[in-house]
């Protein structure tokens, strides 16, 4: 398993650690963006070699968290209707909207298939002319240019069956939003490596220089992290801004200028509720004008949208933003389990909260 | 194509025509040949063991096996797991109306195939054709009889500190092969299921006089799934190894890939078998010189009084394994 296992190698880290313990020498407070790197630190357990003078704080980088409840609640209105199919991502399956989750509303006879790729809904529509189907397609920069082609190939073939429900959020106004709260403690950003290898790091330099943030793109496996990591602490001692790319064997500078040529032709940037946080200017991606008639939510013409309603003393908003961490909340584990999840980072199985609750109690 | 017709389950002269030359032909023995309304048994041992299992499996022909392999090596290790040797099964067929007959062959040479080879005989049974649509074409139940010989003590109760924990062969593969077949993923490789008796394995444990204090096959919800459940119960601590897991190229990538761990999927032909510290080595020499033990590998130890699974990562961190709370799901990034 090549491009794997050496990223795995524990003498290598270990190496890599003693390192960082070197030239550490003030508390540096790092966030990693991506929840993958969340599941990665806490599922090697990397966060327990660091020095103690290095906290490591959880972003918001789970799509799944983040996709608010009302998104997830038209899935189901629609997985609901008559001659209507939702095709969706497996582990958005499990997650609770306002009342349910698809999965529950499957067992009650919804239309929900699970795929691995749009393709698969998109296949469907063609050899079911008769059924209407919604791809619920969902993620950040890394799923816009695989939800962003299905749409341009069902375009294509002039597939007047085929609607997309999209919640495509992106990273860097996020950061933006962290960095702005006057009670921010972030100091530092390991940037998601495959964010990155779609978008490049375009983006990330002005909110370096603007925040006087060192950022350094990072890879998932234990050693990216843990190189990552260095790197960063070493341009924090050095009080050094600028972006630096760890996860070279994958991301360029540039980024990968196909995939952004197709989101480009999908999608235009635009504000975007996440759950847990609230609407971030810019937050996200909307489909472009010649395109709207694909959204499914035209297909929802009498459907009120009901409110969230706030969990109380659920501290999901400033766990997303690197604020708390999930132990500090009194509902963990308690009241709020993956099985009943009630903020948006014990929904899926990367968000922080269900990352510690599997690897940390 | 000849097809399954109400009719083969109505007791009626087709259904005497099925069971003479699909089931009685087939699966000839004594017992069976008689076609009394219960089979008649010898009794063997002072304690016996007695299981059953439905098998719903879908897609019903997978990489590696079929349903009626499945069936019979189920229950043929739900057995074993208790220290019985198998002596006996029953079979249920659920066939909905309409099923390929030839398909219907095939699953019952295959279970023909795996009785034999887990030395069981096929002793008593019964057909049900159900209305098309209602079912998804074939359901099997096997019930098993097994016997336990009086000096075999196994359970909760003989789980002890220092417990080497040996399981004979790479984890996840019956789980994973399903998982690709029934959501149709494309993905080239050698991944089959690992179904199999495994029978054999314990009987060479016991011959040879190894301790083994406890043995569980991990099915359904995988090794953690089930170390889960045996920490609890037994009321110790059970640490893995995370660098001693066998783990297949195959189930790795896919794992990768799906996001989805190999500890949480099922297997069908894997025992972890609970050995005295002292008896371990010796217990893994003679596991590695049969084919479904030859890559036989420890992967933990009970650790102390607890009653949690946890796992010594490669790192050297010892982190908890949940209990997984459903099927693991594929993750989106």
């Amino acid at each position: 398993m090549k491009y794997l296992y050496e990223f795995r190698e524990s003498e290598k880290v270990k190496l890599i650690i003693k390192s960082i313990e070197k030239i550490c020498k003030s508390k540096w407070t790092i966030m990693e963006v991506c929840g993958s790197q969340t599941h990665s630190i806490l599922s090697a357990g990397i966060d327990e070699l660091l020095p103690s003078n290095i906290t490591l704080v959880h972003g918001p980088g789970c799509p799944v968290c983040v996709t608010p409840r009302e998104v997830i609640d038209k899935a189901i209105a629609l997985s609901k209707m008559k001659g209507t199919i939702v095709f969706t991502y497996g582990d958005m399956l499990r997650v609770p909207g306002s009342r349910e989750s698809l999965f529950r509303a499957k067992a009650d006879g919804a239309k929900v298939k699970m795929v691995y790729s749009p393709f698969e809904a998109l296949e469907f529509a063609k050899a079911n002319p008769d059924k209407k189907v919604v791809f619920f397609g969902i993620g950040f920069e890394t799923t816009a240019p695989c939800n962003a082609t299905v749409i341009l190939k069902a375009r294509g073939l002039n597939l007047k069956n085929f609607f997309v429900l999209i919640a495509q959020f992106r990273v860097p106004p996020a950061l933006e939003a962290i960095l702005n709260d006057p009670f921010n403690k972030v100091q530092g950003f390991l940037a998601p490596g495959h964010v990155c290898t779609v978008m490049g790091i375009e983006e990330y330099l002005p909110i370096s220089e603007k925040y006087n943030v060192p950022i350094v793109v990072t890879g998932f496996e234990s050693f990216d992290i843990s190189q990552g990591i260095l790197i960063l602490v070493s341009m924090l001692e050095r009080k050094e801004k600028g972006v630096k790319i760890q996860y070279k064997r994958s991301c360029k500078p540039e980024g990968n200028l196909r995939a952004k040529e197709v989101i480009n032709k999908v999608f235009k940037i635009g504000d975007l509720k996440w759950r847990g946080i609230g609407v971030i200017k810019n937050g996200g991606w909307v489909l472009k004008e010649e395109f709207l008639d694909m959204d499914a939510n035209n297909l929802l013409k009498n459907y009120s949208e009901e409110i969230e309603e706030k969990k109380e003393g659920c501290i999901a908003a400033l766990i997303l933003q690197g604020k708390k961490k999930p132990f500090d909340c009194l509902l963990f584990g308690k009241e709020c389990t993956p099985l009943n999840p009630l903020g948006a980072p014990m929904v899926s199985s990367e968000g922080a909260c269900a990352a510690y609750y599997k690897y940390k109690r | 194509m000849r097809k399954i017709e109400l009719a083969h389950g109505a007791g009626g002269i087709l259904m005497r025509e099925f069971i003479e030359k699909e089931i009685k032909e087939r699966f000839k023995n004594e017992e069976l040949s008689k076609l009394l309304d219960s089979a008649i048994l010898e009794n063997k041992s002072k304690r016996i063991a007695f299981t059953t299992d439905s098998y719903v499996v879908s897609p019903i022909f997978f990489p590696g096996g079929n349903i009626g392999e499945l069936a019979v090596n189920g229950t043929v290790n739900d057995l074993v797991a208790v220290g019985a040797f198998p002596e006996f099964i029953s079979l249920s067929l659920i066939i909905e109306e309409g099923f390929s007959f030839e398909d219907l062959e095939k699953i019952l040479d295959s279970i023909k195939y795996a009785s034999e080879k887990a030395r069981v005989k096929v002793v008593t049974g019964d057909t049900k054709v159900i209305e098309k649509g209602k079912g998804d074409g074939i359901f099997i139940n096997t019930s098993g009889i097994g016997f336990i010989p009086d000096d075999v003590d196994f359970g909760y109760h003989r789980i002890e500190e220092k417990d080497k924990l040996i399981i004979n062969g790479p984890i996840g593969l019956h789980g994973f092969s399903i998982l690709v077949a029934r959501e149709n993923i494309n993905v080239e490789g050698n991944l089959k299921s690992d179904t199999a008796p495994l029978i054999d394995l314990w009987k060479a444990l016991y011959e040879n006089g190894i301790e083994v204090h406890f043995m569980r096959d991990p099915t359904r919800g995988g090794v953690q799934g089930v170390l889960n459940e045996i920490a609890k119960e037994s009321g110790y601590d059970i640490i893995l190894f995370e660098e001693n897991l066998p783990i297949t190229d195959e189930v790795r990538g896919l794992s990768e890939i799906l996001g989805i761990d190999p500890l949480l999927m099922a297997n069908e032909g894997k025992m972890i078998f609970f050995v005295k510290e002292s008896d371990a080595e010796k217990a893994l020499k003679i596991l590695r010189e049969y084919e479904l033990g030859k890559e036989s590998k420890i992967i933990g130890e009970v650790y102390k009084k607890g009653g949690s699974l946890k796992l010594l990562t490669s790192l050297k961190v010892v982190r908890i394994l949940d209990m997984p709370y459903a099927d693991p799901l594929p993750r989106i990034c």
